[in-house]
């Protein structure tokens, strides 16, 4: 395999913490990093970005060298072509969306005009280009952040972090501007970062999940392999979700092995669905409730998990469920045993598919 | 009077008297001084050569030392609210002392250091006969002694107050440390640093003990509005109660238009934006 194009060994060292992290990544890939808060992620991605210095290790990206503190390489953030997304956009409050956007390619000694058209560009892409005029005071929080993400792409960067870009809006917002990131990150041909602690993110807008906790990689993986074999209790509490991938028309959605999955939210094209372990009832004959969606499995292994077992089964490839002790024992859940699982259609959330809607 | 917020119970007399008192206490001079102002003998006064004089020169010396203090100062400022030095908190106490110097203090440490044989005055009269004291340029340097640390404080706590990741953000987008400096801190600043140069005035305007014992009170060149005052107040009472009306009026006047033209825009720019 050719040389990947970011390849980061981050250590932080600091009075109580410790970060050391390894990260590589290919083109193209989108690498969410999830874990608790203090984990170390928001750290890491200020590493990367060059505005915290590293203690140790080192940072190359798209075959340069960005920092090795043994050698005494360090380039400054300015000079590194990252974009970046806080989660509270700061976007700079005395300028327009426009120059808001502009700014990068002014910084990096475009021409107004040309700033300007890029700027005009990446706003009509991120579809607030009717707001250019306005200050971020006038906008709200999806529309700021929009216009946080246009201003991240703007500089066209080699490395694309995002930390924590959905977390401070609203629910139903943030789930717009999820289906929208998921176009923009599968655009992006260098590496993107997503930084989140929700597995909803996660699972559904990255290639690849790396968990981190206190401060080290607990995990690095496929988002499916992570979700459906968390290598910790740890990561399996912070990735714990079932989602399935399929072609949504209406309020079903066509899953990969052909079954269908009732949802209460019409969507449309390739989407992910995902529901929580917590949401997934288990019996031992056909359930005859309201639950629309029903899957008859093999248990695969049951687990303590905090205050509830959890409880793999092989139906749908591979589904999650979080029951409580008694239930557990009433069932005789045991690997082997053949149950049904049933998940309300209220209880599902649908998302746009990393790599669709294009 | 009500108080403000939630009904918690009425303001209590033990605090609303004191409080009284001091306004009472604030307003009582400036209302005496209007009511004992000879207003007849205003317009003759004011047109008169000495005032005129005193007026033109306490204003140019004034502006001058803003314009100094603005461009010493905004960098100070920076540097103290942007930069992690060592002795940082040195320079900033450094730079608070002349705050609370007497400003009489502040003349005689001006002539030890810019008199003729002053640390620096000495060698600056030996190479190039320059001498500070008694002079325009030594008014101008009193009001800059005085008005400085009223303006680096204020524009400091003006870039404090803004957030310092805008600074993070700027540089990943590309931006000098200059660059983000003008674009971006120094217009997020702009209220405070407008708020400054308003305070650095009229800290400058109404300097006195520092300037008559630097540059002394000779009409032309160093007899600015105050000085006047206190020249005429030995001679003649009436007139220095003009001359203190003026300056009254003219600071009074600056400070109104600047609160409602500049300082609401500039306010209102920088929240509402």
């Amino acid at each position: 395999m050719s040389e990947p194009f970011l390849d980061a060994h981050v250590v932080v060292r600091r009075p109580g913490h410790l970060l050391d992290v390894h990260l590589e990544a290919q083109r193209g890939e989108v690498v969410a990093v999830i874990g608790p808060n203090g984990a170390g992620k928001s750290t890491l991605v200020r590493a990367l970005a060059g505005v915290l210095p590293l203690t140790d290790g080192l940072v190359r990206c798209a075959g340069e060298t960005w920092e090795e503190p043994g050698r005494g390489v360090r380039v400054e953030a300015r000079r590194r072509h990252v974009g970046m997304v806080f989660q509270q956009g700061l976007l700079f409050p005395h300028l327009s969306a426009l120059r808001n956007v502009a700014f990068g390619p002014r910084s990096r000694g475009e021409p107004r005009r040309r700033a300007d058209e890029a700027a005009r560009g990446w706003l009509e892409r991120l579809g607030v280009a009717d707001l250019a005029e306005r200050r971020p005071a006038q906008l709200s929080g999806g529309q700021a952040q929009r216009v946080a993400v246009a201003r991240a792409l703007a500089g066209d960067p080699r490395l694309l972090l995002l930390d924590e870009p959905l977390s401070a809006l609203d629910v139903g917002v943030a789930a717009a501007l999820r289906l929208e990131l998921a176009r923009h990150l599968a655009g992006h041909d260098g590496v993107s970062l997503l930084v989140t602690h929700d597995a909803l993110d996660a699972l559904t807008l990255a290639t690849r999940v790396l968990v981190v906790d206190d401060g080290r990689v607990a995990q690095d993986g496929p988002p499916d392999e992570v979700a459906r074999r968390p290598a910790t209790d740890h990561v399996a509490r912070l990735v714990g979700l079932n989602v399935l991938r399929g072609t949504s028309e209406g309020t079903t959605v066509r899953l990969g092995d052909g079954s269908l999955l009732v949802t209460a939210v019409p969507a449309r094209g390739e989407v992910s669905a995902g529901f929580a372990p917590s949401a997934v009832t288990l019996t031992t004959e056909e359930p005859v409730g309201s639950a629309r969606n029903r899957w008859r499995g093999t248990v695969t292994s049951v687990v303590p998990y905090g205050a509830s077992v959890r409880v793999h089964l092989d139906a749908v490839g591979g589904l999650i469920a979080d029951v409580t002790p008694p239930s557990s024992a009433r069932l005789g859940l045991t690997p082997g045993t053949t149950v049904w699982a049933a998940v309300k259609a209220t209880e599902i959330s649908v998302y746009g598919r990393d790599t669709g809607l294009r | 009077m009500r108080a403000r917020g939630p009904a918690v119970g009425r303001a209590p007399v033990v605090l609303l008297l004191p409080a009284l008192l001091a306004v009472a206490f604030l307003t009582l001079p400036l209302v005496a001084l209007l009511a004992r102002t000879p207003w007849s003998q205003l317009a003759d006064r004011l047109t008169s050569e000495a005032v005129l004089q005193a007026l033109r020169l306490s204003v140019v010396t004034s502006l001058a030392a803003v314009a100094v203090v603005a461009v010493v100062g905004v960098p100070l400022a920076w540097a103290l609210a942007r930069l992690d030095f060592p002795g940082r908190s040195l320079v900033r106490a450094l730079v608070i002392v002349p705050l609370v110097l007497p400003p009489v203090v502040g003349g005689v440490a001006l002539l030890s250091a810019f008199g003729r044989r002053g640390l620096v005055g000495a060698p600056l009269d030996a190479a190039f006969g320059v001498t500070l004291p008694y002079t325009t340029a030594a008014v101008v340097v009193a009001h800059i002694f005085v008005a400085l640390p009223f303006f680096v404080l204020s524009v400091e706590g003006a870039l404090r107050a803004t957030d310092r990741e805008f600074d993070v953000v700027a540089a990943t987008l590309g931006a000098s440390r200059w660059t983000t400096f003008r674009t971006v801190s120094l217009p997020l600043a702009g209220p405070g640093l407008l708020a400054g140069l308003v305070l650095a005035w009229a800290r400058a305007l109404g300097e006195f003990g520092a300037t008559i014992t630097f540059a002394g009170n000779f009409p032309g060149t160093t007899r600015t509005m105050p000085n006047a005052i206190y020249v005429e107040l030995q001679t003649d009472p009436d007139a220095a109660l003009v001359l203190s009306v003026i300056l009254m009026a003219v600071s009074v006047a600056v400070l109104a238009l600047l609160r409602d033209r500049w300082f609401d825009v500039a306010v209102q720019g920088a929240v509402r934006r």
